[in-house]
């Protein structure tokens, strides 16, 4: 691994952030307003506790493996690998998880913690709805009431997991602010919690916010990358040469790329939404094209102008569509250990296709985003060298916006 | 450190009147008439001007604020033209106290030391900075003690007595009390609770206590002046220039007009609190 000169030094190991402050580096921490700071230390807390506790871990084991059907399957891609002609491509197949997506591991691992803070109710931002999905999947699961903050604009291109959600007993409010995206999904969520802060229990849906969010999610969805490093191991007898995985907030990618941050011949590539091009507006790509700025609790690379306001961005996938990113991520961009690169809508949307056709599997647009980088990256790759996927979502939710973009009337 | 939110406070105790502490979002609806009604404030009574910086995600803030803030965005506000506005007020008046309001990544973004040293220029005395809690202290509060600016930090409800001397420990000029647990324009909660929280307060720190967050009319103004040595008043000040736009965002009255109107109601308010009081 090369390390350009201005860049801090290496660290001995980059899997022990982040520190007592929340802090990963420069990113992270705890931007919070006051009403929320007990809570938070609170949750901190109760984390600490039950990170360390033999109870907790065999209660989530157990729901991982009865409830949600982990471990997820390590699959070998063959005709995907035969047509690309290089590398051999495996996916972790975390969208035949319970509800779709590897959102469940989150949530069970979260309202497990609820329910230990004597929380009575739940609420959850949502962007592509898979993270509402799930929400509403475990708040009906252990009986909370559960509120979701979707914006308006995903309420639309998303239709079919809006009423999952309302089916699970959820209540949808659509936001209208902004664009209606993520972002003001969270604001709304965030302004929910402030008001509602004694009895409620805010479910973050990714690796972002005020610590300890993006440290308990990642422990969350590291259930992703331990099992890829347990099968790799069984299926190749050694580790792969590539992880890649698409980055929204980067609950996924994290969760694959945590266990691996320390084995320094595992390159890892994490895929951002480079929407419809990096030189105008629409897009998401905040690490390759966006700047440190606080947003949302934690200090991290974001997509703004220069007075410091949040440009609203754009992708074609709704799970993609926010201006920032896990503060996990800002720090491995910037230590050099992990590669940031975007994809743009038509190249997601083609990997889509192709997937669908080559292997029987309808991936979400998100992973659609890794795939296509995988695609670029395969073919230039010895067929001894070895890349494993996070095929993190199923597209059962996207076909209607897809069969729009290719002009089919559903 | 400027002296001028001490001197205010110090004046209003020795005639027992609470303080009439005003909010406006700086750039609403445009430059000009945002700096018309900053100067009718002072002169339609209020004591302290709390000038907003706008924020594309104010997290804290109910649907009011939030528009004023979009509105002041679109009209093309900035944090420069923002401190450009505390400078040109300065030119005709010395004496009132000017608190920034706002969230830090705009602060953040334009450089903790160089915002710093433009805020003393223009005549800033405090800052409120929503989305930096004492554990942050680092980020901007102790940055600004050091440049000669107050730090004044929001206490709220969940801030219970382990807690506060943590709250109270770097602030300064004043303390603002968040009356309810939630987000700006909400309904004000009963006041004697607000009275006890006044209280509670000021068992840990001999700092003028002021209170916001849902007071919105004269009477109510009276009400928690009687207990609180300052009003707050923001989402009603924002409300009496939005009722004079039309769906367009232009003015169809003149907004200082307006907003000087509701002022002096409420300062008529603030100024009989301790009268009942006496009475």
């Amino acid at each position: 691994m090369e390390y350009a000169l201005n860049q801090p030094a290496k660290p001995n190991s980059f899997r022990t952030g982040p520190d007592e402050q929340g802090m990963f580096g420069i990113f992270g921490g705890r931007f919070v307003a006051e009403t929320l700071m007990p809570l938070i230390l609170h949750l901190e807390e109760e984390w600490n506790r039950a990170k360390t506790d033999p109870e907790f871990k065999a209660e989530l084991e157990h729901l991982n493996a009865h409830y949600t059907g982990r471990p997820s399957p390590l699959y070998f891609a063959e005709r995907l690998t035969e047509h690309l002609g290089g590398a051999k491509i495996y996916f972790k197949r975390d969208e035949l998880n319970h509800t779709g997506s590897h959102k469940i591991n989150n949530c069970l691992g979260q309202i497990l913690l609820a329910k230990r803070m004597g929380k009575t109710r739940i609420i959850a931002e949502t962007g592509a709805g898979q993270h509402g999905v799930a929400s509403a999947t475990v708040a009906a699961r252990f009986g909370f009431p559960c509120e979701v903050y979707m914006g308006a604009t995903d309420v639309q291109r998303q239709a079919p997991n809006v009423f999952r959600m309302k089916l699970l007993g959820a209540k949808v409010h659509a936001v209208s602010a902004g664009h209606g995206t993520l972002k003001d999904a969270m604001n709304e969520a965030l302004r929910d919690w402030v008001t509602n802060v004694e009895d409620t229990y805010y479910l973050i849906g990714t690796a972002a916010g005020p610590h300890p969010y993006p440290e308990l999610v990642r422990e969350f969805q590291s259930v992703i990358g331990r099992e890829t490093r347990e099968q790799m191991m069984a299926v190749e007898g050694r580790l792969p040469d590539m992880l890649v995985a698409a980055v929204g907030g980067g609950s996924n990618a994290i969760g694959l790329f945590h266990p691996f941050l320390d084995d320094e011949n595992v390159r890892i590539v994490g895929v951002e939404a480079g929407g419809k091009g990096l030189e105008g507006e629409e897009h998401c790509a905040s690490l390759t094209a966006g700047s440190p700025g606080v947003l949302h609790g934690n200090r991290t690379y974001l997509l703004q102008d220069g007075d410091g306001q949040i440009k609203e961005g754009h992708s074609i996938s709704a799970g993609l569509d926010y201006p920032g990113i896990g503060p996990e991520h800002s720090w491995l961009k910037d230590s050099g250990r992990v590669e940031y690169v975007p994809i743009m809508d038509t190249e997601a949307l083609e990997a889509f296709q192709l997937l669908t056709r080559l292997e029987g599997i309808i991936p979400a647009l998100e992973p659609s985003h890794a795939l296509a980088e995988v695609i670029k990256r395969a073919p230039t790759m010895g067929k001894d060298q070895i890349i494993v996927m996070n095929l993190c979502g199923r597209g059962d939710k996207d076909v209607f916006t897809v069969g729009k973009l290719l002009g089919h009337d559903l | 450190m400027t002296t001028r939110i001490d001197r205010k406070f110090a004046a209003l105790k020795q005639i027992n009147r609470p303080a009439l502490v005003t909010y406006f979002m700086g750039g609403d609806p445009d430059y000009d008439s945002s700096l018309r009604v900053m100067k009718a404030l002072p002169k339609a009574g209020a004591d302290v001007i709390e000038l907003g910086m706008p924020f594309s995600d104010p997290m804290a803030d109910g649907p009011t604020i939030q528009l004023a803030g979009r509105r002041a965005l679109d009209g093309g506000q900035t944090l420069v033209k923002t401190l450009q506005m505390a400078r040109e007020f300065r030119q005709e008046d010395d004496d009132t106290p000017i608190v920034m309001m706002g969230y830090y990544n705009p602060i953040y973004v334009y450089g903790v030391e160089r915002f710093l040293a433009d805020a003393k220029e223009s005549g800033i005395d405090g800052l409120i900075v929503v989305d930096l809690p004492p554990e942050m202290d680092e980020e901007l509060c102790l940055p600004a003690l050091k440049a000669g600016i107050n730090f004044i930090r929001l206490a709220t409800p969940t801030t219970d007595d382990k807690r506060l001397p943590v709250v109270l420990g770097n602030t300064s000029g004043f303390v603002y009390y968040v009356s309810m647990t939630g987000i700006t324009g909400s309904a004000l909660p009963d006041t004697s609770k607000v009275a006890d929280a006044v209280r509670r307060i000021k068992g840990h720190t001999d700092l003028p206590v002021c209170v916001g967050f849902g007071v919105k009319t004269s009477s109510q103004a009276k009400a928690i002046g009687a207990s609180a040595d300052g009003v707050v008043v923001g989402t009603a000040v924002v409300n009496a220039i939005a009722n004079v736009l039309d769906k367009d965002g232009k003015a169809v009255a003149d907004p200082a007009e307006a907003v000087a109107t509701l002022v002096r109601g409420l300062a008529d308010g603030v100024a009989e609190a301790r009268l009942a009081q006496a009475g």
